[in-house]
């Protein structure tokens, strides 16, 4: 383990890494800043990320919009959503890079029962490990966002890992190094932050009197962040406008286990009570064993 | 081996509580990252060969370059040094691995005959064969050695000659000169890096 890869939270497992987190402060927070205002839709960044993750073709049908493919797969982590609109009578396209957003409270790993199929580093990355997978899709319930794909041949769910891979050596990820616009900016979250707002005064400048940051706080603030031109319409940007997760599962989860070792507990001490009071059964008094009547064996 | 039911509990029972003794912590494992995969490899400064605009690239190869070795290529981005993309590149220029790697590629020539409907493949020697013949058949065509006006002109305008963006500029230097001899005048070329 690195150090820019501290862990942070594993799923279903409520409380074993705090101790962790509090002792290493783990590095940078690392997050991507996405400029809508500055994308010009070339899909560079989806190409990237094939090509570094490995993901292989997926055949696309042209179905009348420039978008490649109409949806995030197991083999499609980024997605260039070309949202139609219409603003003030001009057709505009609202692009929405679509790609999980790491978020700081990931309703995945809340919602995981898999221990350690979701990792959270301190550096932001939410991971999934399909390892530890167990393919239940609990996690595509729990994402705000819908991003988690499920792979039916392989059983395991998988999304983008923001390259962990390259962060862990410092590298940005494949997406952030191709963007020739400059849309994506990578750097520390508080960085990125700055950058943000600078963005976000640009554009008001340039007439955009509605452009926002996008790093909703139901989440805990993400770290893929957007500049929106038009934050008065995230809808159109297919953005939920109040995204929220909850470590309730993940609560639960652990109430459950912690009640079903209590049971299992008892059960055996329960067993033994049993034992010491009525002492071992005896196959005498019964004639035979177990519950079903006694059967001659056939000899050979 | 035998082994009865009591040993085996026995045993089992031993070894879990020397496993949970000793501490055994298989945290670390959650944090195993993929490997990077250009791990290791060698790195080859490159231009991409796609367009005009000339994106400094850096090819990540697998192979130690031996003389029993053929090398391959695992991995194509933006050559972050490079004063012309610093790094970026376009959708295509993402995906020039394609180039030496796909599958889909072509490594033989593909000739239509005249009237036919679809293209057959051929050896180098065939297309070369036909290639010259069409070429000295429409030089002889079309040469004038001189115009209207009587003035010596020597070219042959028959013949059109796009030279290809994949090509370096020492290529396109020869292709240009080779040209000219054989007296074209219409000579184009998309890349130029």
């Amino acid at each position: 383990m690195t150090d820019t890869l501290s862990i942070r939270r594993v799923s279903a497992s409520p409380d074993a890494y705090i101790p962790i987190s509090a002792l290493r402060s783990g590095g940078p927070t690392y997050a991507k800043l996405v400029d809508i205002g500055a994308c010009i839709g070339c899909k560079g960044c989806e190409v990237a990320c094939k090509e570094w993750n490995d993901l292989g073709v997926e055949p696309t049908a042209n179905f009348g919009s420039y978008q490649s493919h109409r949806d995030l797969s197991p083999k499609t982590w980024l997605l260039m959503r070309f949202n139609e609109v219409e603003v003030d009578g001009n057709l505009n396209w609202l692009i929405k890079k679509d790609a999980c957003l790491h978020c700081e409270e990931p309703g995945c790993l809340f919602a995981c029962p898999a221990p350690g199929a979701i990792v959270q580093y301190t550096n932001g990355i939410v991971d999934f490990n399909q390892e530890n997978c167990i393919g239940c899709q609990y996690c595509v319930t729990g994402c705000p966002f819908d991003i988690p794909r499920f792979d039916a041949a392989t059983r395991k769910v998988s999304k983008c890992n923001m390259c962990v891979d390259r962060v862990e050596v410092g590298l940005e990820p494949a997406c952030v190094k191709t963007c020739p616009t400059n849309a994506i900016s990578w750097g520390s979250k508080r960085d990125m932050l700055a950058l943000a707002d600078q963005k976000v005064e640009t554009l008001n400048a340039r007439g955009y009197e509605n452009a926002a940051v996008y790093n909703p706080a139901g989440v805990g603030g993400t770290h893929m962040m957007y500049v929106v031109p038009h934050g008065d319409r995230l809808g159109d940007y297919s953005l939920p406008s109040d995204p929220t997760a909850s470590p309730a599962p993940m609560t639960a989860l652990g109430f459950m286990k912690r009640m079903g070792a209590y049971l299992m507990g008892f059960g055996v001490l329960g067993t033994l009570v049993h034992f010491l009071r009525y002492g071992p059964e005896r196959l005498e008094e019964h004639g035979g064993h177990g519950d079903g009547p006694a059967r001659e064996v056939p000899s050979a | 081996m035998d082994i009865s039911r009591r040993t085996f509990l026995k045993t089992s029972v031993t070894g879990a509580l020397a496993v949970s003794a000793l501490g055994f912590d298989l945290r670390p494992a959650h944090a195993a990252v993929r490997q990077l995969k250009i791990r290791n490899a060698t790195e080859y400064r490159t231009v991409c060969p796609y367009c005009a605009v000339g994106c400094g690239t850096i090819a990540y190869v697998h192979g130690s370059g031996g003389l029993n070795t053929k090398n391959t290529v695992i991995h194509v981005e933006g050559d972050p040094d490079s004063p012309i993309n610093g790094g970026t590149l376009c959708p295509k220029g993402a995906s020039q691995m394609q180039l030496a790697i796909s599958p889909r590629l072509r490594h033989q020539p593909l000739l239509r005959r005249a009237g036919a409907a679809d293209w057959e493949e051929v050896d180098w020697d065939t297309a070369m064969d036909w290639f010259a013949r069409k070429f000295k058949d429409s030089r002889d065509a079309s040469f004038r050695g001189r115009d209207d006006d009587g003035r010596v002109v020597n070219r042959a305008d028959g013949i059109a000659w796009v030279g290809s963006a994949t090509v370096s500029n020492e290529d396109a230097y020869l292709i240009t000169k080779t040209m000219r001899a054989m007296g074209l005048v219409y000579i184009d070329h998309q890349a130029r890096i």
